[in-house]
């Protein structure tokens, strides 16, 4: 099976291993060692490592499509703002009478707009399970009709890059409009509960981390499964030579149709766990900016590997708090610098400097020697 | 016919146990006949009232000097450029100037084009999997198992293009006379009925060449071979039935002692070479 082949290769084992157990420490020393102890990881800390951990599923989704397929979308914020916005409104329909204005079913904002009833596309919202599907069907479904009418016209490399980022930038505009009935650019925020918990206890920040980061691991089987399979090979043969392949008798648009839509609803899923942990979304996760900060994350972290965009997403973000904390003006000087310094230096960014390592410690000279005479061999 | 009568009849093959026929139909001889066919592009007449018949288990070469339409033939067999006027038919029952580009290649027309471009990042053995002939669709190529039937296609496939060795190497390290022969053995996977292939030798040593040449013969009869070739020494050492165009049409037609005694060739082709 596709899905589960994944889980038989050591790379796999090990990433998942390694996240486990950092999921795990994070919890015990959250739950164990006393408040006070140099030990002990408040819940702070908990949520910004699920919010890391939010980032790092993101960087996944983009790093299939760019790393396997080649197509470099710098407009993946919006396919997780659309993730978010749909967990948002499930959460502000779980506020209840308990907003400012005290109405039972609309939103505060909606109030404050004068509505007198709730828009359609709000209508569901208050079910969980229709929130959860919609957090995968709303950024598919845009994924569907933007990938179908992109790919068909095969509109590739560089022009694709920039519609993906108008689309991105469109989406920003409409959703700052009041009009379009989703907070403005306020966006929405105040949430209390989820599914039943509250979510200004520890416990459920926990739990949110917790769900992060298994989504993270299933996201990650998941892509895998789908580079380790044929179809993975065909990605990366319409990476390289579309033609070629489109001569093979692949449908290239269609895949290219297929990984996009999954990359986009791990965005989704992203945004969607993204949303309870930081309290808020609002418009400002659509913008061009944030969408280029995830390229940058996977470059950085190594292209095509899915754990370099792991490690990326999350030493950036952690270096972002940090310096953004000491000097917040210097930040975007640094990011800036950073991604210089790995394009020059590390153009297959910080996993490619993890497989030189190993491959250093695998190749004998006796592996390298028995090659030569064998291709000699062959063209004889 | 019911499955119980067709039990009962000892004396031919079940019909279900029968391997499927080939869509094509060639019992009326030619697999591919391209009548009338003009191109222009903004007035330059690439093809002109072009007229070519091959027959089925053929190899054909196909020469002409620089501009004479040979790689515009090609696009317009494989549905990459659509001809102005005229038909071109695949079999007696396909025409192929109704179907696009993967439904041709699926039907059975593969085509090596003059640049080898095989899928560097990826291995030897990988290349000739995507090539294999399957249901290619998105949800059965993402959960196709790698069988032991096509595991020994591939390296009877390996095999005949010389490549064993290099079964696990990544594509990109290849000279350029194996990436040649990795693209035919591409072509091969799919089982094709009719092979194009452009300019096979161009930048190959003489040894390649030689090598080329051989699988090239070893593969006509099973299946129709195509070879657009420049090198006139190349064609004449594998070449039954050439033919010469000029200007988008055909000049000459025969064996390569015939067309090279055609004085009209002499005239604008092999002037300085006969």
């Amino acid at each position: 099976m596709w899905l589960t082949r994944p889980l038989q290769e050591r790379s796999t084992q090990v990433f998942l291993g390694v996240l486990f157990a950092a999921v795990a420490l994070v919890t015990l020393l959250h739950l164990i060692m006393p408040e006070g102890h140099a030990l002990h990881v408040s819940a702070y800390t908990v949520t910004l490592l699920g919010k890391y951990l939010c980032y790092a599923l993101l960087a996944v989704a983009v790093d299939l499509v760019w790393g396997y397929l080649g197509i470099l979308s710098l407009g993946h914020g919006a396919f997780f703002a659309l993730g978010g916005y749909a967990m948002g409104m499930y959460l502000m329909r779980q506020i209840g009478d308990r907003g400012t204005y005290g109405d039972p079913v609309l939103p505060d904002f909606m109030v404050f707009l004068n509505w007198d009833s709730l828009p359609w596309y709000w209508q569901g919202f208050d079910m969980a399970w229709f929130a959860f599907i919609m957090v995968l069907l709303a950024p598919g479904l845009l994924a569907l009709v933007f990938g179908f009418l992109a790919f068909r016209s095969r509109v590739t490399g560089v022009y694709l890059s920039i519609i993906t980022q108008a689309l991105t930038f469109a989406l920003m505009l409409a959703f700052f409009r009041n009009e379009m009935g989703f907070g403005g650019n306020n966006g929405l925020t105040d949430f209390r509960d989820i599914v039943g918990f509250n979510l200004r206890t520890d416990a459920t920040r926990l739990g949110l981390f917790i769900a992060t980061g298994i989504a993270l691991a299933v996201g990650y089987v998941i892509c895998r499964g789908i580079v380790t399979s044929k179809l993975g090979r065909v990605s990366i043969a319409c990476r390289d030579a579309e033609a070629r392949t489109r001569f093979l008798g692949y449908r290239v648009e269609w895949v290219q149709l297929f990984v996009f839509v999954v990359s986009a609803m791990l965005a989704g899923v992203a945004g969607a766990l993204y949303v309870p942990q930081v309290g808020i979304i609002n418009p400002s996760e659509f913008s061009p900016l944030f969408s280029i900060e995830i390229v940058v994350w996977v470059a950085l972290g190594g292209r095509a590997t899915l754990y370099g965009a792991v490690i990326g997403a999350i030493l950036v973000n952690y270096a972002k708090t940090v310096f953004t904390g000491v000097m917040p003006d210097a930040w975007l000087f640094a990011l800036g610098g950073l991604f210089v310094l790995v394009t020059v230096f590390l153009p297959k960014g910080i996993a490619g400097l993890l497989q030189k390592r190993r491959k250093q410690e695998d190749d004998d000279p006796t592996e390298n020697g028995s090659y030569k005479p064998q291709s000699k061999e062959a063209s004889a | 016919m019911s499955v119980f009568e067709q039990l009962s009849n000892r004396d031919r093959v079940f019909e279900f146990l029968a391997p499927e026929a080939s869509p094509v139909d060639v019992r009326h001889g030619p697999i591919l006949y391209l009548e009338d066919v003009n191109v222009s592009f903004d007035g330059f007449r690439a093809i002109n009232n072009l007229n070519l018949t091959i027959d089925d288990g053929e190899l054909r070469c196909i020469i002409g000097p620089n501009g004479a339409g040979k790689t515009t033939m090609m696009d317009i067999i494989t549905g990459k450029t659509r001809p102005d006027t005229g038909s071109v038919w695949f079999g007696s029952r396909h025409n192929l100037l109704t179907m696009n580009e993967p439904d041709i290649a699926s039907l059975g027309i593969g085509r090596k084009f003059q640049k080898p471009t095989v899928f560097e990042a990826l291995t030897v053995f990988e290349n000739l999997e995507l090539a294999m002939a399957a249901d290619k669709r998105i949800w059965p190529t993402l959960t196709a198992i790698m069988k032991a039937e096509y595991r020994d296609r591939i390296d009877e496939v390996l095999e005949m293009i010389g490549l064993k060795q290099l079964r696990d190497k990544p594509a990109g390290i290849l000279s350029h006379g194996q990436k040649q022969w990795l693209e035919i053995g591409m072509l091969l996977m799919q089982k094709p009925r009719l092979l194009l292939v452009d300019e096979p030798v161009a930048g190959m040593t003489e040894q390649e060449m030689e090598r080329t040449a051989e699988l090239l013969t070893s593969l006509a009869g099973k299946q129709s071979v195509v070879v657009v070739e420049h090198d006139m020494g190349f064609v004449r050492s594998i070449a039954r039935q050439v033919t010469v165009l000029h200007q988008g049409s055909v000049l000459a037609e025969g064996t390569m002692d015939q067309v090279s005694n055609d004085p009209e060739v002499i005239k604008v082709y092999l002037g300085e070479e006969a």
